[in-house]
C-alpha cells in the first residue's frame, strides 16, 4: 500500500514526506543538518541525547522522535533551538574527561564534532565527573566508561541487530552505566557492532591503541577473507599496516561485521604468514616455487589414485573460500580424482 | 444501624497498625466478652477493622457509638481499652479526657469527603459493607443500563481530570483509547503514595472504577501497579479481588452480559520514575523502568503495544461515584474546570498532619489553617510545597489562592502527587528546594541528558549556595537549567523537576541572595553559614558549654568568658542550646 504524503516546511523549503516520516529523517533527506547523538539511522528511536530539537509552533521538539504532521512549520536552527542544543551539549561535556588530546576516537569523534561546532571550549555547567576505576580485561573491546554519554546505541545494536543482549542500561540518574550483567568483565562474542555504532571513544577496538587515529589515514575497500559471506570491508592503513578494519553502511552487509571481520585482521602483516610454498624434504620445509609445488602434489594424487583408487582420497573445504571457489573444487574432485568423497567445514 | 447497638471501629490502617491497633481490637473483644457475659453487652456489640481516617498524628482512634450517639476517642493505647469499656459501654458515660476535642471537628467539617467517605467507616475487608454503602450498584447500572459509550459520555460531562500527573481529562482519554483500531486493550490503575490510604480504607471502590473503566474502554483485562511494599494495601486489595470475584462482580459474563473482566497485580520497584505512565508499562512488561516516547501516547499504544488507559486509584474511585450520582452531581463540587475532589497528604509543620480531602478549589488557607489548625508552636507560615518533590513552593502571600489545576499550574507547580508540605519561618527555602532537589537527582533514570545531568548539577549548585561557596553567576546558571529541563526533559519527571527552584527563586529570592552575597542563611539552617559566638558580657564562665562541646572548640577559665575558636567549631549548636544565660548567639 502506497503511504500517504504529508507536506511541511522545514526552514522555509516546502517538503514532501510519505506519512510517518520524523522530522529528523526529512531534514536529512533535504541536506539540512540536524545534530544528533543517540540517533542511528539502523537503529528504533531512543530520544534520549535531546541534542536533534527543532522548533515546531515556537514548540522545542525532538526531531528523532516526532512524525512529521501535515501543515507543520519546522524550523531547525533557530536560535531558541541552537542555544538548547549547545547547552545541552554543554552538560554531557560537564560529565565527560577532557583528554581529546590523547583519545583514540578524536577527529572521528560525533561530541568532539559537536564542541566543535558550538566552539565549547569549557563548558559553562561544571561539577562531578563519573569515574570508574576497574578497566575491562576481554581481548578486542576497550572500554572507557567516563566517555560514555549514555546515548544507548551500543545497547540496541547489541539486542536488535546482533540479537546477543549482552550490555544493557545499570543504575540511575548520573551514575547510570552500560555494562554486561553484574558489570563483570564484557564476555560476548566480541562482534564488535557496539565499537562501530558509539559515538565518542568510549567504545574502541583494544588492538586499535596508539597505532594511529583517522588522520593520515589511507582507506582501502576490499572483502572480508574469512568467509563465503563476503562483507565488505575498509582496511585502514598507516605506514604501510592494517590499523583498524570498519565497514560501511552502503554495503551489502549494511556496515555490520563480526568478530573476526573487524578485529582479526593481524594475519595479514604476520611474520609468521605463509606467502610461498614449502615441500618438507629429508625432514626438513624447503621453500619451492608454485610449479614445482603443484607439479608435485599433481603426481603425489596420481601414484595414489593408481594405487589405491580414486576413493581413497577425500576432499574437505573451507567456509573461506568463495562459492565459485568451493564448486571448483567439488568438481576437481568428482571429475578430475573421481571421488565423491567430497565435505565441507561449515556442515559441522 | 439499628438502634440499641453498640459499634466501635478502630482503624487499621498502616498507621493505625503501628499504633498497636491490632492489640487494641483483641483487647476489647477481650474484654467485652468478659464483661458481657450477662447478655447486656456483648450481643448487641460489634468491633470492627476500619481504614485510615485521615489524622494518622491522634492514631489510634477509636468511635464508640451507642444508640447513634458517637464518641471518638484518639492516641489511644492497649492500657485504656479496660476503661473504656468499663465506663463507657458498660455505664454509658463517655471519658471525655479522652475524646477528640474541638479542633477534630474543624479537621472533620472543612473536607468534603467522597472518595475517602467510606474510609473510617467501613471494614475494607468486607465486601458486605462496601455494599450496603451501594457498592458496586454503579457497575452494575453500567453494565446493564449503559452502552460503553454511554459510560465515556458520562464521564466526560463529569470533567473528571486524572488525579495526579497533568490532569487530563479522564473521559477523554477513554475515548481516545476506545477509538483505537486495535481491539485487545489494557486499564491499568497505579495504586501510588497517596492512595495507599483509598487501598486500605475502601480496596472496593477501586476495584469498581477499575472494572468500569475496562468496560468503556472495551478492555478484558485490568493491571493494579503497586509497590510491594505497600503490604497492607496488597493485603486489601488482594481480598476485594477474590470476594468481587466470589460475588461475580469478576470474571465472565458479568452481570448476564459478555463483557468480561479480570484484574491481575503487578509490582513496582522503589522508583518515583514508575508513577509516569510509559515508565510504569515498561516496568509491568518486565523491563528497566525508563519512560518511552511521545507519541505514540499509551491510549494508542502502551502496554505490549496495545491501547492502554492508566488512571491512578484516586481517579478511578470516583467513577462509581460519577455513575452513581451522575455527573450532575458531581460536577456541582469544584470549579469551573477543576471538578470534584482533592486528596492531599498534610504534613510539615503543621499541627494536623494527615490525609485530608477537599473540593477543589478551596483555599490554601482553609486548608493550612483550617483543616491542618496552623503551624506547629504558632510560628509563621512561610511555603507550601504542593504537588510532590516537583510541585512548587507557594509563598504565604498566596494562601488564598484556590486550589485547581489552573491555579496550580499558573503558580508553576502541579496537583503531582497531591503532596502538601508546609514550611515555616525556621526553614530555609534554599535547603527545602535542595532537599527536593536531591531525591529528584537520586529517582532520575538517567535516561536523558537535561534530566540526568541538569538535576545533578542543579543539586550541586544549592549544596554550593547552602554552604556559602555560590556566586551571582550560579543563580543564572540554576535559571538557565531549570530553563532547559523544562522545555527539553523527555518525560515529566525531568520537566518538572525544577519547578521547586524555578518558584523559590521566584518567591524566595531574597534568601537565595543572602546565602551568596552575605553569607548568610536567613532561617539560620545552613550549617556552613551559621556563627555561634560568646557574648563576653553575658558569659558566667560555668563552663557547661566548654564541657559539653564535642569538638573541643571552647576555651576559657572558669568564671571568665569563654571564647570559640571558629576554626574547631562543627556547628552542631549544642552550646547554644546549653547555655543557661543566653550568652550564645547564632547568626
Amino acid at each position: 500500500m502506497k503511504k500517504r504524503m504529508v507536506r511541511c516546511r522545514i526552514n522555509d523549503i516546502k517538503v514532501e514526506v510519505p506519512e510517518g516520516t520524523t522530522i529528523l529523517e526529512a531534514a536529512r533527506a533535504q541536506g539540512i543538518y540536524i545534530p544528533a547523538l543517540c540517533y542511528h539511522p539502523k537503529l528504533s528511536v531512543t530520544g534520549a541525547c535531546r541534542v536533534c530539537l527543532v522548533e515546531v509552533d515556537g514548540v522545542a521538539v525532538v526531531s528523532c522522535a516526532t512524525p512529521v504532521e501535515e501543515g507543520m512549520t519546522i524550523i531547525t536552527n533557530s536560535p531558541y533551538v541552537e542555544e538548547l542544543r549547545r547547552d545541552i551539549i554543554d552538560l554531557i561535556l560537564s560529565d565527560h574527561p577532557y583528554d581529546c588530546m590523547v583519545c583514540q576516537k578524536a577527529g572521528d569523534c560525533e561530541l568532539q564534532e559537536l564542541a566543535y561546532f558550538y566552539q565549547i571550549r569549557y563548558p559553562r555547567f561544571s561539577g562531578r565527573k563519573r569515574s570508574y576505576k576497574t578497566k575491562d580485561g576481554n581481548p578486542f573491546i576497550e572500554r572507557e566508561m567516563e566517555k560514555c554519554i549514555q546515548c544507548g546505541r551500543c545497547v540496541k545494536v547489541c539486542d536488535e541487530i546482533q540479537g546477543v543482549c549482552a550490555i544493557d542500561f545499570a543504575y540511575k540518574g548520573f551514575e547510570l552505566k552500560v555494562c554486561p550483567p553484574f558489570e563483570k568483565d564484557l564476555d560476548c562474542e566480541f562482534c564488535g557492532q557496539c565499537v562501530s555504532v558509539c559515538p565518542t571513544g568510549a567504545l574502541v577496538g583494544k588492538d586499535w591503541i596508539p597505532k594511529g587515529r583517522q588522520m593520515n589515514i589511507k582507506q582501502v575497500d576490499t572483502v572480508c577473507p574469512y568467509c563465503g559471506c563476503g562483507c565488505n570491508i575498509t582496511l585502514h592503513v598507516s605506514r604501510n599496516e592494517i590499523i583498524r578494519v570498519t565497514s560501511k553502511p552502503d554495503t551489502l552487509n549494511e556496515g555490520w561485521l563480526c568478530v573476526k571481520g573487524r578485529f582479526a585482521y593481524q594475519f595479514v602483516s604476520s611474520p609468521e604468514r605463509l606467502k610461498k610454498p614449502l615441500i618438507k624434504r629429508n625432514g626438513r620445509f624447503e621453500e619451492v616455487s608454485w610449479d614445482t609445488a603443484l607439479d608435485f602434489v599433481a603426481q603425489r594424487f596420481k601414484e595414489i589414485k593408481d594405487k589405491y583408487g580414486p576413493d581413497a582420497i577425500a576432499g574437505l573445504s573451507s567456509a573461506r573460500c568463495t562459492n565459485e571457489e568451493n564448486y571448483l573444487f567439488q568438481k576437481f574432485l568428482r571429475a578430475a580424482i573421481g571421488t565423491n568423497n567430497i565435505d565441507h567445514c561449515a556442515r559441522y | 444501624m439499628a438502634d440499641n447497638q453498640i459499634l466501635i471501629r478502630v482503624c487499621l490502617g498502616t498507621s493505625g497498625k503501628a499504633a498497636d491497633g491490632e492489640k487494641v481490637i483483641s483487647l476489647f473483644r477481650m474484654h467485652i466478652q468478659r464483661h458481657g457475659l450477662d447478655g447486656s453487652v456483648q450481643k448487641r456489640c460489634v468491633v470492627k477493622k476500619v481504614g485510615c481516617r485521615g489524622l494518622c498524628s491522634r492514631d489510634l482512634l477509636v468511635d464508640v457509638i451507642i444508640d447513634g450517639r458517637q464518641t471518638t476517642y484518639q492516641n489511644v493505647t492497649p492500657s485504656m481499652v479496660e476503661r473504656i469499656v468499663q465506663e463507657h459501654l458498660l455505664r454509658g458515660n463517655p471519658i471525655d479526657e479522652w475524646a477528640v476535642k474541638e479542633d477534630y471537628a474543624e479537621f472533620t467539617s472543612r473536607q468534603y469527603k467522597i472518595v475517602l467517605g467510606p474510609c473510617g467507616v467501613i471494614d475494607p475487608e468486607n465486601i458486605d459493607d462496601y455494599l450496603k454503602m451501594n457498592g458496586y450498584r454503579a457497575l452494575k447500572k453500567a453494565l446493564t443500563t449503559m452502552t460503553p459509550e454511554e459510560v465515556i459520555k458520562e464521564v466526560k460531562r463529569s470533567k473528571l481530570r486524572g488525579r495526579g500527573g497533568s490532569g487530563f481529562l479522564t473521559g477523554k482519554k477513554w475515548e481516545i483509547c476506545r477509538s483505537q483500531p486495535d481491539k485487545t486493550r489494557y486499564i491499568i490503575c497505579n495504586v501510588g503514595e497517596v492512595n495507599r490510604a483509598l487501598a486500605e480504607g475502601n480496596p472496593h471502590a477501586i476495584i469498581e472504577g477499575l472494572i468500569i473503566g475496562g468496560y468503556a474502554i472495551g478492555a478484558s483485562q485490568g493491571y493494579i501497579f503497586i509497590r510491594e511494599r505497600y503490604h497492607l494495601s496488597v493485603e486489601r486489595l488482594k481480598k476485594a479481588i477474590k470476594q468481587a470475584r466470589e460475588r461475580g462482580f469478576l470474571g465472565e459474563n458479568l452481570f448476564g452480559t459478555s463483557f468480561n473482566f479480570d484484574i491481575t497485580f503487578s509490582f513496582g520497584t522503589e522508583a518515583f520514575i514508575c508513577g509516569e505512565e510509559t515508565a510504569l508499562m515498561e516496568c509491568i512488561e518486565g523491563k528497566r523502568a525508563m519512560p518511552r516516547l511521545r507519541p505514540p501516547y499509551p491510549a494508542e499504544k502502551g502496554l505490549w503495544g496495545k491501547p492502554t488507559i492508566i488512571n491512578n486509584a484516586e481517579t478511578l474511585s470516583n467513577i462509581p461515584i460519577i455513575i452513581g450520582k451522575g455527573s450532575e452531581w458531581f460536577s456541582t463540587i469544584g470549579t469551573e474546570h477543576s471538578k470534584g475532589t482533592k486528596v492531599f497528604t498534610l504534613s510539615g509543620k503543621i499541627k494536623n498532619n494527615g490525609l485530608v480531602e477537599v473540593a477543589m478549589g478551596t483555599s490554601l488557607r482553609t486548608i493550612v489553617f483550617g483543616i491542618g489548625g496552623g503551624i506547629e508552636g504558632n510560628r509563621k507560615l512561610k511555603a507550601i510545597q504542593v504537588g510532590g518533590p516537583s510541585g512548587g513552593l507557594i509563598p504565604y502571600s498566596m494562601i488564598d489562592m484556590g486550589l485547581d489545576y489552573e491555579n496550580l499550574q499558573k503558580m508553576g507547580s502541579i496537583i503531582g502527587s497531591g503532596g502538601m508540605v508546609v514550611f515555616d519561618e525556621t526553614d530555609c527555602i534554599v535547603s527545602v528546594a535542595k532537599f527536593f532537589m536531591e531525591f529528584l537527582q537520586r529517582e532520575s533514570c538517567g535516561k536523558c541528558v537535561p534530566c540526568r545531568l541538569g538535576t545533578t548539577r542543579m543539586l550541586e549548585l544549592l549544596t554550593k549556595i547552602t554552604e556559602g561557596r555560590a556566586t551571582m553567576k550560579d543563580i543564572e546558571a540554576l535559571e538557565r537549567l531549570s530553563a532547559i529541563m523544562s522545555t527539553s526533559s523527555l518525560c515529566g519527571l525531568g520537566r518538572t523537576a525544577p519547578n521547586p527552584v524555578i518558584t523559590s527563586l521566584t518567591h524566595f529570592r531574597d534568601e537565595y541572595l543572602a546565602h551568596i552575597r552575605d553569607k548568610h542563611c536567613p532561617a539560620g539552617v545552613c550549617r556552613a553559614l551559621i556563627t555561634y559566638t560568646i557574648i563576653e558580657d553575658l558569659c558566667k564562665g560555668c563552663g557547661v558549654c566548654l564541657r559539653k562541646c564535642p569538638a573541643k572548640a571552647i576555651t576559657g577559665e572558669r568564671k571568665k568568658p569563654h571564647v570559640i575558636d571558629q576554626s574547631l567549631c562543627i556547628k552542631c549548636g549544642i552550646c547554644f542550646q546549653s547555655c543557661k544565660f543566653k550568652a550564645i548567639i547564632k547568626e
